[in-house]
């Protein structure tokens, strides 16, 4: 990750900054006036319980949903025509059918990545995440563990100054879960702002600089992930961390 | 039966003997209806893909019009054709009635509403599954129409197929806009036709035979084709 793409020179992505952003459906306020500032640097660890929002606010500060009303204001807002600056990984990752290789230079191709450079990019983001060997093996086939590691290759390639990550080992087990955090420390080391949700609290505190705990829709805390997980200061949080299983 | 079971024998004889009449007709019918089929594919895939991705006012009617359209009535389609094409007719100057060029254009008519209401439903079921991913990595929406195509290549297939099959299965568009000139517009199906009427069983028969050969074997290599790709691509 190196070599600057065209978008370092530009001003920054980041700050981010939410102001009183409600999303409601039909009636229901799904996201219930958050103000947050995101800054570059540290991983920040989105917590909750089900229903809280969590993924609903991922999906708006990534442009995917429109708030109902408030503003999402970004430092240097993103041009409709330009290459994306921000990326996601989803839960279930979204492969197309054809090659490892291929799907990584599909999304190369998208983000106006002129062709020459695309081969070189994409097997360097394959070998970041180990899977150099199955670079020609067709996605879809893949386990649920390489598939994700795909997914996150293929976000390695885009050098994002800011990654999206949405419970993305929910259905992995404990060793494909490791790789996938070994990959995010990998891309954070690499100079990628890291937003996640996760479920999993051990992980929650494995990656965490600091955590966003969201509750019915709003943010009732932000800590240093240690002194969250030490004191939290809502009485929810504390709920929550009692409630949930330690592992 | 005896006069099914001495037809169908003559039928065989005829094949066997790869008799010229019978090999002519049959070339003509393929000719027409992969060309017709080839025509709708180029208008039918890109527009059944595009409807499925985009929202736009009046697009369930759209969507409505286009199903409605693939229980498109041949001799209508005929009928159309024959008037656009006819002397008097707006195309009237190209001459081109009682030629094939006027028998693929009917089939294509016939053909694209099939391979486009199809394609919407099988694009528009995985752009629910694609959206999210692919927006999020900026594809525009005509980019991912064309990305959902060919990443279902292998579905689409089956309505290839399906959009096949109608064109070398009607008689009531291309008998109307060909005529069934022997030798020049005659293909299998307006043979068969004409052939019974006539009394001339065996070669009606013949036909018949072919075109269910046809049919049959290019929807077992379709089969093929698809389950191997599957297995492969997943």
């Amino acid at each position: 990750m190196s070599d600057s793409p065209i978008v370092r020179v530009l001003p920054k992505l980041l700050p981010l900054q939410l102001r009183d952003v409600v999303f409601s459906v039909g009636g229901r306020r799904i996201i219930d006036g958050i103000t947050l500032v995101l800054e570059s640097g540290a991983r920040t660890i989105i917590v909750g319980p089900n229903g809280a929002g969590k993924s609903v606010l991922l999906r708006l500060c990534h442009g995917l949903l429109q708030p109902t009303s408030g503003t999402i204001h970004w430092n240097t807002p993103e041009q409709p025509r330009a290459p994306r600056r921000q990326a996601m990984v989803f839960q279930r990752p979204v492969l197309l059918r054809r090659s490892a290789l291929s799907n990584i230079e599909y999304a190369l191709r998208v983000a106006g990545v002129p062709r020459k450079q695309r081969d070189a990019r994409a097997c360097e983001a394959l070998r970041s995440v180990g899977l150099d060997a199955l670079a020609r093996r067709p996605a879809r086939v893949l386990s649920g563990g390489e598939q994700q590691r795909l997914a996150l290759a293929r976000v390695w390639a885009l050098r994002p100054e800011l990654l999206f990550l949405d419970e993305p080992t929910a259905s992995l087990d404990p060793g494909a879960t490791q790789e996938i955090e070994r990959v995010i420390v990998a891309l954070h080391a690499a100079g990628t702002k890291i937003v996640m949700v996760t479920h999993n609290l051990g992980q929650a505190r494995r990656l965490g600089d600091e955590v966003v705990f969201l509750h019915q829709g709003q943010v009732l805390e932000r800590a240093p992930a240690d002194r969250f997980f030490l004191r939290p200061e809502s009485a929810e949080a504390a709920k929550f961390l009692k409630g949930q299983l330690p592992w | 039966m005896s006069t099914l079971g001495e037809a169908a024998g003559q039928a065989l004889r005829l094949v066997a003997g790869a008799d010229p009449r019978l090999i002519g007709i049959t070339l003509l019918s393929l000719r027409v209806s992969f060309a017709a089929v080839l025509i709708a594919s180029a208008i039918g895939f890109p527009l059944g893909a595009a409807v499925a991705v985009s929202r736009f006012s009046g697009r369930h009617t759209l969507v409505v019009v286009l199903n409605a359209l693939m229980g498109l009535p041949p001799v209508v389609v005929g009928l159309l054709v024959y008037l656009l094409l006819s002397r008097a007719g707006p195309l009237g100057a190209m001459g081109l009635l009682f030629t094939p060029t006027a028998m693929i254009i009917a089939q294509a008519i016939l053909v694209t509403p099939i391979i486009a209401a199809l394609s919407r439903q099988v694009v528009e079921d995985a752009w629910i599954e694609y959206r999210e991913q692919l927006r999020s990595l900026g594809e525009t929406r005509f980019g991912a129409a064309l990305t959902l195509l060919w990443d279902l290549r292998f579905s689409l297939i089956t309505i290839v197929l399906a959009g096949f099959g109608r064109a070398a299965g009607e008689v009531g568009a291309v008998i109307i806009v060909g005529g069934n000139i022997d030798g020049v517009t005659r293909v299998m199906t307006t043979a068969i036709a004409l052939e019974t009427s006539k009394g001339d069983l065996p070669l009606a028969l013949g036909l018949g035979g072919i075109l269910l050969t046809i049919v049959l074997v290019l929807n077992a290599a379709a089969s093929v084709v698809k389950d191997l790709t599957q297995r492969r691509y997943g």
